[in-house]
């Protein structure tokens, strides 16, 4: 998901404690930034909701590229919307991560020291305009099935980030479905361009939701705190399930030829993607990291100088009235 | 490293006349900017028609672990609420 491969962090307080905040969790509470709170439950979030931070800010690199190639005015205006949004969500999370006690300037240096990570699907390049309307229809159909469950997250800024999230993301897979159903009824050029996003889009989707549940090891301690509301698998069954009918009303073939209904367990049988491929995505080998990486320290570093004078000036406004006093 | 931008809380009045309300927080380097920037994160679908942007500093909240000493005197005082009077039927609505 956005974020994939979250380790739980061990935790090591008083097993007192740990049963009567698991007590509450299991109660349905909500817990709040200034309660008790495992380390390993502070840890593990932080990482969890700043790596999903991240996300939205790379994820709008693939598409912030084709802004000024925009076919058509309205288009233009669209996407400009749904990349500002982008920027929105992850300034949500960014503050929901602050309360955990982490600050904004350091979890931008984590990511940009390759300590923090984001979701893998943004090392891939968006080379048509199709691609555009994969990425809404495919990247932001597959958050949305992680993103409604987290609503109900035990740790009360997070939920409540998500629930603001979720209003706005139907918007962001609309506009993109909206865009592959265009170029599916398009001339033959466009149609096939519309097959090719879906080529290429489809496995990355899926990998998404991290690797199968029988290879990630630290789901239980997440699941036991609601910081993970399903596993892998069950959301990668849904988004199959979801996502082939809106493709065959498209017209278009998922590259899947193993794709099948299996009426028994009413859903899809569907191949695993390139779990190979996904890991050294991760560790920075995709198409495009490097380049991901590189824009966000170029913003980073060529704003220094905008975040350094804006303080100065705000500072020589204070104290403005005194010297005049 | 450069000082990083102080955090504010932003309190929006949706179209309802209803109360301001906290949506969240974002850094800006001043009230000017806190206000700009909070219109841009969060009305963005028309969520306001006002906004106000307060230093999360000037903040004093309660603590959570008074929570018992706080709030729990209010819940053996049930006659506050109208429920706990009976009303004759033939009375009707008061």
């Amino acid at each position: 998901m956005y974020a994939q491969m979250v380790k739980s962090e061990a935790t090591q307080d008083d097993p007192e404690a740990l049963a009567a905040f698991q007590a509450r969790i299991d109660a349905g509470e909500k817990i709040e930034p200034k309660e008790w709170m495992p380390e390993g439950y502070r840890k593990t979030l932080i990482r969890q909701i700043g790596q999903h931070a991240h996300s939205e800010i790379v994820g709008q690199l693939p598409e912030g590229n084709w802004i000024t190639r925009a076919p058509t005015l309205e288009r233009k205006a669209i996407l400009l919307a749904k990349v500002q949004d982008e920027a929105g969500h992850g300034l949500y999370l960014y503050c929901a991560a602050e309360t955990l006690g982490v600050s904004r300037d350091e979890l931008t240096e984590a990511l940009l020291a390759g300590k923090m990570k984001y979701s893998s699907i943004f090392n891939y390049p968006t080379l048509t305009w199709a691609d555009i309307g994969a990425v809404g229809w495919l990247v932001d159909g597959a958050a949305i099935m992680n993103q409604v469950p987290l609503q109900r997250t035990s740790f009360g800024p997070y939920s409540r980030a998500m629930i603001r999230i979720c209003k706005e993301e139907s918007f962001h897979q609309r506009q993109g479905f909206d865009i592959m159903r265009k170029m599916a009824n398009g001339t033959k050029a466009q149609r096939h361009m519309a097959q090719d996003a879906l080529n290429r889009f489809w496995y990355p989707s899926l990998m998404m939701f991290g690797p199968s549940d029988k290879d990630s090891v630290h789901s239980a301690q997440s699941m036991a705190w609601k910081i993970k509301m399903n596993t892998n698998d069950e959301l990668r069954q849904k988004f199959v399930d979801q996502t082939v009918p809106q493709a065959e009303y498209l017209g278009l073939t998922v590259p899947d030829p193993d794709l099948r209904w299996n009426a028994e367990k009413g859903g899809y049988d569907f191949s695993e993607p390139d779990w190979t491929e996904f890991f050294e995505v991760l560790k920075g080998n995709g198409p495009c990291n490097a380049e991901r990486l590189a824009a966000r320290q170029k913003a980073w570093d060529d704003g220094a100088w905008v975040r350094d004078g804006l303080m100065a000036h705000a500072a020589k406004q204070r104290s403005a009235p005194i010297a005049a006093e | 490293m450069s000082a990083e931008w102080p955090l504010w809380e932003i309190f929006i009045r949706g179209q309802h006349g209803l109360n301001h309300r906290h949506v969240g927080s974002l850094h800006a380097p001043d009230a000017e900017l806190a206000m700009r920037h909070a219109r841009d994160v969060y009305t963005r679908r028309n969520e306001g028609v006002s906004i106000w942007v307060v230093p999360s500093s000037a903040i004093t909240a309660s603590s959570p672990s008074e929570k018992g000493p706080m709030f729990e005197p209010s819940q053996d005082k049930v006659y506050r609420h109208p429920s706990f009077f009976d009303i004759p039927d033939e009375i009707g609505h008061m």
